[in-house]
């Protein structure tokens, strides 16, 4: 039984000799990444509970759902615009100087940096340590990179909310636990990292928390969070059971002396992190919450529950690479939970009408690409795809985040109520917001999958990669592999469709708004237009540094457009490799599987983008044709398929009937029967038993002194009768 | 001889007791007490003269507690009956729960 490996023991774990040898690249202030940002939530937040003190109205105010109701803003916003984002571009141009040296350096091992010994009791030993490779460095950018633009987005989105340093002091503490998860060293690291951002994904979500509905979201969002800890919490156990350590490198350097490859703890170990993972990256059947977590202001959105903390699964995924590739049923699992609820989140997106809610299946979509590709092997891809839907993912939140703010001044001003996230309510957007109008097609486009937008690269990377561990000779899961990749291009068809139909209700066709509210509706102001412009840049050209070298060295001339060929592989090739070599040991080489038969991925690529493109157009067509109603004049749910999807495939109440309230009435039981009668009867009891002999007692005080007398006579001659006779 | 004066001893101690339990008037009571002491007193004194002078000395020291006492309880007992006027115990009643 391997499960014997558990009992502790002093393991001689080979250390990789290249580990020593990365010396030769010094980082440049690594702990200045995550001190600035703490640094900003500090004074942040000290402004903000200054800002709460010295004027009860703006605590009362301070919780007003409505963020658009004091006409200027006050004293109290001057120091959080500058520390918010200030702090996050610091951080960038620290991460921006590291990856410069690392890039420069040729690093084959991750330079670990420790600082002190955190926890250590007994054999665990768990250090206060941030460990830099490319994987990290990749992450600390796109962090570090997307937050600024997004904390420059928030100084317009929140500019007139009376909460706004507090805002600003949950986002830096934000990036400061999400780059703590991506840069710490160890299991233990990167689980402070999971839980700091898992808090504070609450609290931006139920950041307008006098709104019950949005207080219960953050909650909901919290609970389902904990099942997924869980697992996390126990796969840790388990490594540490068998490695007696929860450091990266010396689990991945003794993975495969500690551990049978396809044995059980390998499989238990990966099964229980995904677990995880599908509770932080709100895959099936814990993306539940997600879609609720809109809740939040839109900014919060676009970087937590878009662009960095819900691809944390992905990262600790593709981190434990080495473990996966060591565990061929668990990465069936990972990439079938990913191609499934990838293939549900698109159909329930077809059939939504919030703005927001649209964006966050069509997140979970996009999430569950990423752990197909990771789950396939394919880490780098996966990573890519995170990388690229950071960029365009964000992109559409904050310019749905613009179009939002835009129809609730407009709606505001027009004295309705109407519903300003509801794409019924709008329409014809395209007008007076044109930068949004341009850079959300731009990452629509890119979303689809449309040549040469950063989408297409990654995502077809993923569905490619698919296609081609189908193929592979020594792969048990072969035809496994190819329902996903089928399914897996299904979905991509789906995701053109549903972001088509977004544009099409918000952006084209007739205002919906209302005669009154379409006056005032702008475009948004220049701080919030130029993340956006630049975002959109990112979403055009991220992809390019990925470009396959078949793809670039098939097509004559290319090379000039896009000379990144693989740039991405290679400067991963040193975290990924030990993963890659494992699998294609195991599964045969994939290089050899080659789906299309000979026609390559040339061939693949035009088809795709075909596909992609045909559906974006005949979508585009035929719902520009349609006209829709607002949301007020607008008919009851439909019945049938479409109510089914409009419903979320009735997830919400399926749970709700087979785990809420047989957990309420459970709780109801004991409450009543196991602590109100046992418990408290018991305690109930006693205090009754007491009094009762108390006063059966306190009849013996007559207050006569001569039954005293008697008493004490009795007494004396009962000791002096016990005295005599014994 | 000792045991004659120990008899007479425990028979004095025994009605003061009695007294004490059965009788209602305070003024008896406290003349009942007083027997008692003396009963012991007697007892001190019969034992003396085989154990040594110790206990002649006790005696003087129980006559003079009894003296003190005697004053102090004779002028309660006068406060109470200036108050119930009556010195009968089983109408003082009021330190109970």
């Amino acid at each position: 039984m391997e499960f014997a490996a558990f009992a502790p023991g002093p393991y001689t774990v080979v250390q990789d000799p290249a580990v020593q040898e990365a010396a030769g690249w010094e980082p440049f202030l690594p702990g200045l990444l995550l001190l600035l940002p703490l640094a900003g939530f500090i004074a942040n937040g000290w402004l903000a509970l200054r800002a709460a003190s010295r004027s009860a109205s703006a605590l009362r105010t301070g919780a007003d759902p409505d963020p658009f109701q004091g006409a200027t803003p006050p004293r109290t916003h001057r120091w959080p615009t500058w520390i918010g984002p200030g702090a996050l571009l610091l951080a960038f141009l620290v991460a921006m100087a590291n990856f410069v040296g690392m890039s420069g350096a040729d690093l084959h091992a991750p330079v670990v940096v420790p600082y002190w010994s955190w926890i250590a009791t007994g054999s665990l030993e768990i250090s206060a340590a941030i460990q830099l490779d490319q994987l990290s460095m990749l992450m600390t950018l796109v962090v570090t990179g997307v937050g600024f633009l997004i904390h420059l987005f928030s100084v317009g989105y929140m500019r007139e909310d009376p909460g706004y340093p507090r805002y600003f002091a949950y986002l830096n503490l934000f990036v400061f636990f999400m780059l703590i998860l991506v840069l710490g060293a160890n299991y233990g690291m990167m689980f402070v990292g999971w839980e700091g951002v898992g808090l504070c994904s609450y609290l931006l979500i139920g950041f307008w928390f006098t709104d019950r509905e949005k207080a219960d979201a953050g909650k909901k969002a919290f609970i389902v969070n904990r099942i997924g800890d869980f697992g996390f919490l126990v796969a840790m156990f388990l490594l540490f059971g068998v490695f007696g350590t929860l450091d990266f490198q010396t689990i991945f350097a003794g993975a495969e002396q500690q551990m049978v490859a396809g044995g059980a703890t390998v499989t238990l170990v990966t099964l229980l992190l995904m677990l995880g993972a599908a509770g932080k990256s709100a895959q099936l059947p814990l993306h539940i919450w997600l879609p609720d977590a809109m809740a939040g202001p839109t900014p919060v959105s676009a970087l937590i529950h878009a662009a960095t903390m819900v691809t944390a699964g992905v990262y600790m995924v593709a981190r434990s690479s080495v473990l996966y590739a060591m565990a061929p049923a668990s990465q069936a699992v990972v990439a079938g939970i990913g191609v499934l609820t990838a293939l549900v989140a698109a159909t329930i997106a077809l059939r939504q009408h919030d703005i927001k809610k649209v964006l966050a299946y069509s997140t979970i979509s996009q999430l569950g690409f990423m752990f197909l590709g990771a789950g396939i092997g394919a880490f780098t891809a996966a990573i890519f795809h995170l990388m690229t839907h950071a960029f365009f993912k964000a992109l559409l939140f904050l310019g749905a985040g613009a179009a939002i703010h835009s129809m609730h001044h407009a709606l505001h001003r027009a004295g309705s109520h109407a519903d300003p996230q509801d794409m019924r309510n709008m329409g014809g957007l395209k007008t007076p917001m044109r930068t949004a109008w341009i850079a959300m097609w731009i990452a629509t486009l890119a979303i689809a999958g449309i040549w040469p937008l950063a989408g297409f690269f990654s995502k077809d990377e993923i569905i490619w990669y698919t296609a081609a561990w189908a193929g592979a000779p020594d792969n048990p899961f072969g035809g496994l592999y190819t329902v996903y990749w089928i399914v897996a291009i299904l979905t991509a068809m789906l995701t053109a469709f549903y972001m088509t139909r977004l544009m099409v209700m918000t952006f084209h066709g007739r205002s919906r708004v209302g005669a009154q509210a379409r006056a005032h509706l702008h475009e948004a102001p220049r701080v919030m237009t130029i993340p956006l412009i630049v975002l959109a840049v990112l979403s055009v050209f991220g992809g390019w540094i990925n470009v396959p070298a078949a793809l670039r060295e098939s097509v004559p001339g290319l090379y000039g457009v896009l000379p990144m060929s693989e740039w991405l592989h290679h400067w991963l090739e040193p975290v990924t490799h030990r993963a890659t070599e494992l699998q294609t040991a195991a599964l045969g080489d994939k290089a050899h599987a080659d789906p299309l038969a000979g026609l390559g991925e040339v061939a693949w690529a035009l088809m795709s983008t075909l596909a992609a493109a045909l559906v974006v157009v005949w979508a585009f067509r035929r719902l520009s044709a349609r006209r829709y109603a607002p949301a007020a004049e607008s008919g009851p749910p439909p019945g049938g398929l479409r109510g089914f999807l409009a419903n979320k495939w009735y997830f919400d109440e399926i749970y709700d009937r087979g785990i809420v309230r047989p957990l309420v009435a459970l709780s109801r039981w004991c409450w009543r029967a196991v602590d109100a009668a046992i418990i408290d009867g018991t305690v109930n009891l006693v205090g009754y038993a007491t009094r009762l002999a108390g006063f059966a007692a306190s009849l013996f005080q007559t207050g006569q002194a001569t039954t005293y007398a008697f008493a004490l006579t009795l007494g004396v001659l009962l000791i002096l009768g016990a005295a005599v006779l014994l | 001889m000792l045991s004659h004066a120990l008899m007479l001893s425990a028979a004095l101690f025994v009605i003061g007791t009695l007294g004490v339990v059965v009788r209602r008037n305070a003024i008896i009571i406290f003349l009942c007490i007083e027997l008692q002491l003396n009963a012991v007193n007697l007892a001190f004194v019969a034992l003396s003269r085989y154990t040594g002078i110790e206990g002649q000395l006790y005696v003087f020291f129980v006559m003079t507690v009894a003296a003190a006492e005697a004053a102090v309880g004779l002028a309660i007992i006068i406060a109470i009956f200036r108050h119930y006027k009556t010195v009968n115990v089983d109408q003082f009643n009021l330190l109970k729960w």
